[in-house]
């Protein structure tokens, strides 16, 4: 263990709450000088909302930060800009009308006055050059324009730059998620570099290898606590995995194979960048599974499959209404000024009419069955939808596209951030429901959640890789279709 | 749902062709201008002189300075819908108080910046959206000019006549104004540092934040700056017209969003051109009446023809995205 | 306590009371003369102002973005279309009326296209729009002065024991308004669209005929507004409709409709035309200024829209 004063940044009993949600749970955490520290966990696991603490964009509800020993009563972006803490954030921060020297100037306060756009462009020129030697970046380009992998290039660099602030922390979250194998091993060697030169930092990632070989300890995180901490050489991909995944009260509940004969076909979809003959198919009665890392076009078939419902599309059959369950409440899923019985109400419209006006009472009595079915905890179904916990919110969307005529369910990784015991319950009922003839394609980042399916397709980079039966599934197999490192 | 292809950078990025379209589409102001100038040189060979664009681009002064204005506010993502009659106001107090008092005038229109001030403060502090809140304020802007001058009349300094009378050699005045205001707000806004905080701030306010600008402070700078125009406008709209009359700029509003994206703006996303802004000016001003004039189109279809250029560069524009894909 | 919070929590009461307010301080200056035809013509007005403000409020409704600009000029274009039908003759009412309200409709449908085809906001649809409308409405309107049918104008200004007959056919109309928005497919799709367009599409709301529809419907009852107006001003003219672009979005606002989308509110907007008209009687009454008149309409505006804030936003 490090001396304290050798702290670049020290967390002590961090604490975060979104509404109910607690995304912090009393984590302690230390970046030590010249030290890459290697943080993993789950999506929802509080990587992110630690980062934006350390990095000033967030302020705790409870618990400690210091900064080199010093306790800092008001931290905030600016404060951390001053001390030499940056961070590169998961979802890109630059200004897509401007061009890369100009967004250079945006995190320089000094580059001003005469000359100033000639400084900025030499600047990010010279890190982008030391970086990713083969970039072909101009200073003068439109960021807007770049490839998605250049924009993360330029973010990375401009991270990297130096002029009047000092430079002691970077934060690297999910740095290489655009990036092909050349230049993420390019950013990856730079970091070791930037390390062995007496600089720190933090590295998020998904790709468990990048993480082992370049970080000097890992934090490994779960349900917003630090689970785990230790030198990377303690760890391998194994006791990372077991780490993150929670082994502990995870029993397979032994399901035996059910219905050898084959429902009638409901899904049958090709991902648009598929390019051998492999498609999803989905059967009536059927659970199937898509997984792999978090964005590697799951949710893009999920969409393609819903369009398709009301739209022919190529590529993608649909046999029965579809219904959505999303997995980003917020932007996806929730009305923010209904009721809960109106939340769930919605895709039922047409059933719950009386003449041409919709019915009050069927709407109550729709949102009333299933307050008992599905067990949302609430005294009164014509509350607010946010005056319920996450959880049950989560509930709510389920109870919407259960309660509705659909007879495919696409659920898009609803689970994120949804507490053990409302997940055992949505669980139970999703089987329940497959046996009466629904199809479920459940998307989920939670491997855990596989053991539910009847069977599973692995996605990477926009296609499926594997396609894998109940009795074959597990967890390595998963891992290795979808961790590959090999690009 | 633009899919990424996380993992993979094509090693033949489309940034090529995005750049291609860019430049196309930056150029469809300049194109469009030129369009209307050769029809007018066709229909009318006489009005390609001197004289001509002195007669033709008139009041292309007033209309691209209140198009800078209007360009100002649209590049933090907002809307000014009381810029016609701010430039009204502007023009009554001109042609009263600065004439006959000149400090009064100058602090009532040094004052009603400060308003386009507050106004970006309040837009910022209360969230507030900007078309309800100028709406309301373009009616207390003609209100007041009602109240400054109730029926037209007035007249403007002699200084400011001289200033517009002004003719130099070769180049036409309105021409050489034009290149002077486009070349002064692109140096300001395109390429000063802070210029590039403003744009940014319609780009990516977030990310801004993050890199710890205030972007209370930027909002209030772009609505200082949109009433800095606007008073320029109604000055010089006065100094043409020589006398005021409370309604005499409600037509800017509609002109002014027209001029700026014409010329190359966009709504959201701090994607704005001064240059194209005023491009887009002198088109409409060349457009809305002289062209017309000379193909003989009544004048009730003046408006109509600046509708009409909106929607068919619009069109363009659409089409020429489509191909980016 | 609990009754207090409740008015609290209905900020389109507050237009209500701010109309009552008004009506008092004016008959208080007149010194009670006149307080029942204050209320009759204020009927007679506000009925105008309420018909195009619920097509604005529907619209504003969608969510952030949408604003319907060319009420004014589909006003102006409806009451010629609608005074060239009728022709003067009393048996051509209703097809007028009609004709006023495909005028509209169309109008309405062909902003969406601009919306849907050219991808632009509404804002900049619905201006390039009316431009083009306006122009229309001079050429078609030039050197018309047709006057109503004389039964159509006496239908218009009809009063039954002082009340307006168009006052009290608008109050079945907004009735049905509100059943509409609460009650129908129609009006939840619109809440939702409003609330959060992406979750809408999810939960399966079929977005782009719901929108249509909206704009559809706004332009109806533009075109619809225009022919009453020319019935009641006996002659329709080119500037008929320039005050109801400010009108109908300030009904909307201060009625206490969300302009960040998605919260609407029908009997708001009846309050908040009853405000307005009362207003500008009050201001007439005390004999101020037209100058003073606009400067304290705006102003009312912009502290109605900074007290209810904290939303985003028409754009």
């Amino acid at each position: 263990m490090l001396q304290a004063i050798a702290d670049i940044v020290r967390l002590d009993g961090a604490e975060k709450h979104f509404g109910a949600v607690r995304a912090l749970n009393g984590v302690d955490f230390h970046v030590g000088a010249g030290e890459c520290v290697g943080l993993v966990g789950h999506n929802g696991a509080g990587k992110s909302t630690l980062m934006h603490m350390v990095a000033g964009t967030l302020r705790p509800d409870g618990g400690r930060i210091a900064v080199r020993g010093n306790q800092e009563a008001s931290y905030s972006v600016a404060r951390a800009l001053e001390l030499g803490i940056r961070c590169v954030f998961q979802e890109l921060s630059l200004c897509p009308n401007l061009s890369v020297a100009e967004n250079t100037r945006i995190n320089h306060p000094s580059l001003s006055g005469l000359g100033w756009r000639r400084k900025a462009a030499a600047l990010i020129q010279a890190k982008l050059d030391e970086i990713f030697p083969d970039h072909g970046i101009a200073a003068d380009d439109i960021a807007g324009d770049l490839s998605i992998g250049r924009r993360q290039m330029v973010e990375v660099a401009r991270a990297f730059t130096l002029t009047r602030e000092p430079l002691h922390l970077v934060i690297l979250d999910e740095p290489t998620s655009s990036l092909d194998a050349h230049t993420a091993g390019q950013l990856l060697a730079f970091v070791r570099r930037f390390v062995e030169a007496g600089g720190s930092c933090i590295l998020i990632s998904h790709v468990l290898g990048e993480v082992l070989q370049n970080a000097d300890r890992i934090v490994v995180m779960r349900d917003g606590k630090v689970v785990a901490a230790d030198a990377a050489s303690a760890f391998d991909r194994d006791k990372l995995v077991a780490a993150m995944g929670g082994a502990e009260g995870h029993q397979r509940t032994a399901k035996e194979t059910r219905k050898a004969e084959a429902g009638a076909l409901r899904v049958r979809a090709r991902p648009a960048r598929q390019q051998d003959g492999k498609e999803l198919v989905a059967r009536a009665g059927e659970i199937i599974g898509l997984a792999g890392l978090a964005g590697h076009g799951q949710t893009d078939l999920l969409l393609a499959i819903f369009s398709a419902a009301s739209r022919a599309r190529a590529g993608v059959e649909v046999a029965a209404p579809v219904a959505l369950v999303a997995g980003d409440r917020q932007s996806d899923g929730i009305f923010a000024q209904w009721s809960i019985a109106q939340n769930i109400g919605i895709r039922s419209l047409q059933r719950l009419r009386n003449g041409l006006l919709i019915s009050p009472q069927r709407e109550a009595e729709l949102a009333e069955l299933w307050k008992k079915k599905i067990g949302i905890r609430t005294p009164d179904m014509n509350n607010n939808i946010y005056s319920l916990s996450g959880g049950n919110q989560q509930k709510a969307l389920f109870a919407r596209a259960l309660g509705s005529d659909a007879e495919i369910v696409l659920m898009d990784d609803p689970m994120r951030g949804v507490d053990v015991g409302t997940k055992l319950e949505v669980y139970d009922l999703v089987r329940e429901e497959a046996a009466k003839g629904r199809t479920f394609l459940w998307y989920t980042t939670e491997t855990e959640e596989l053991d539910n399916c009847d069977h599973v397709y692995v996605f990477k980079n926009g296609r499926i890789v594997a396609n894998l039966r109940r009795d074959e599934l597990t967890e390595e197999k998963i891992i290795q279709s979808s961790f590959g490192d090999a690009a | 749902m633009t899919a990424i292809a996380p993992g993979t950078v094509p090693k033949s990025s489309p940034r090529g062709n995005a750049a291609r379209a860019r430049m196309l589409r930056s150029l469809l102001p300049a194109l469009s201008l030129a369009l209307v100038l050769m029809a007018i040189a066709w229909l009318n060979p006489r009005a390609i002189s001197y004289f001509g664009f002195n007669l033709m681009l008139n009041l292309a002064i007033p209309i691209a300075l209140a198009t800078i204005a209007q360009m100002f506010v649209i590049a933090g993502n907002e809307l000014d819908l009381s810029i016609g009659t701010f430039v009204g106001f502007v023009g009554c107090v001109t042609a009263t108080w600065l004439r006959d008092a000149p400090l009064v005038g100058i602090v009532v229109l040094l004052g009603s910046i400060g308003v386009y001030a507050l106004l970006g403060a309040l837009i910022h502090l209360r969230n507030l959206p900007s078309i309800v809140v100028t709406l309301g304020m373009s009616f207390v802007w003609q209100g007041l000019a009602i109240l400054i001058l109730p029926k037209p009349g007035g007249k403007a300094p002699d200084w400011l006549l001289a200033i517009l009378a002004f003719k130099p050699p070769y180049v036409p005045f309105p021409i050489l104004a034009a290149l002077l205001i486009a070349a002064a707000v692109h140096f300001g806004l395109m390429r000063t540092s802070y210029g590039v905080i403003l744009r940014g701030s319609g780009g990516n306010a977030a990310a801004l934040r993050r890199a710890g600008w205030s972007l209370l402070k930027t909002k209030i700078v772009l609505f200082a700056l949109a009433g800095l125009f606007g008073v320029l406008s109604g000055m010089a709209l006065i100094g043409i017209t020589t006398s005021a009359d409370a309604n005499i700029g409600n037509g800017y509003t509609l002109l002014s969003v027209a001029g700026v994206i014409l010329g190359g703006g966009e709504f959201v996303g701090g994607r704005v051109s001064p240059i194209g802004a005023v491009i887009g000016a002198l088109t409409l001003a060349l457009a809305a009446s002289p062209l017309l004039t000379f193909m003989h189109i009544p004048p009730d279809w003046q408006v109509a023809a600046n509708g009409a250029i909106l929607i068919i560069v619009l069109a363009a524009r659409v089409i020429i995205s489509r191909r980016e894909r | 306590m609990a009754s207090l919070r409740m008015v609290l929590e209905k900020p389109w009461l507050w237009s209500f009371v701010g109309a009552l307010v008004v009506w008092v301080a004016t008959v208080a200056f007149t010194g009670g003369y006149g307080a029942g035809g204050m209320v009759t013509a204020a009927l007679s007005l506000a009925v105008f102002t309420v018909i195009v403000g619920v097509g604005q409020m529907f619209v504003i409704t969608l969510g952030p973005g949408n604003v319907d600009l060319s009420l004014p000029a589909n006003i102006g274009l409806a009451s010629a279309v609608a005074m060239k039908v009728m022709g003067g003759s009393d048996s051509m009412i209703l097809v007028g009326l009609l004709a006023a309200l495909a005028c509209g409709a169309a109008i309405g449908a062909i902003n969406y296209l601009l919306i849907w085809a050219l991808r632009i906001p509404p804002i900049i649809a619905t201006l390039s729009a009316s431009f083009i409308i306006q122009s229309v409405d001079i050429s078609y309107g030039r050197g018309l002065q047709i006057k109503p049918p004389p039964g159509f104008a006496d239908f218009t200004n009809w009063q039954v024991l002082g009340i307006p007959v168009l006052a009290m056919l608008t109050v079945l109309f907004t009735i049905g308004a509100a059943l509409a928005l609460q009650r129908m497919i129609y009006g939840r799709s619109v809440l939702a669209i409003g609330q959060n367009i992406r979750a809408a599409w999810l939960a399966g709301v079929d977005v782009g005929r719901i929108r249509f529809l909206t704009y559809t419907l706004c332009g109806g009852l533009g075109g619809i507004d225009g022919a009453l107006l020319a019935g009641y001003f006996r002659g329709a003219n080119v500037d008929i409709g320039n005050e109801y672009l400010l009108a109908s979005i300030a009904v909307v606002v201060i009625g206490g409709t969300s302009v960040a989308g998605g919260k609407a509110n029908v009997p708001g907007v009846w309050g908040a035309g009853l405000f307005l008209v009362l207003l500008l009687t009050m201001l007439n009454t005390f004999g101020v200024s037209a100058g003073v008149r606009l400067v304290l309409t705006g102003l009312i505006i912009v502290g109605v829209i900074t007290a209810a804030g904290g939303e985003k936003a028409l754009r």
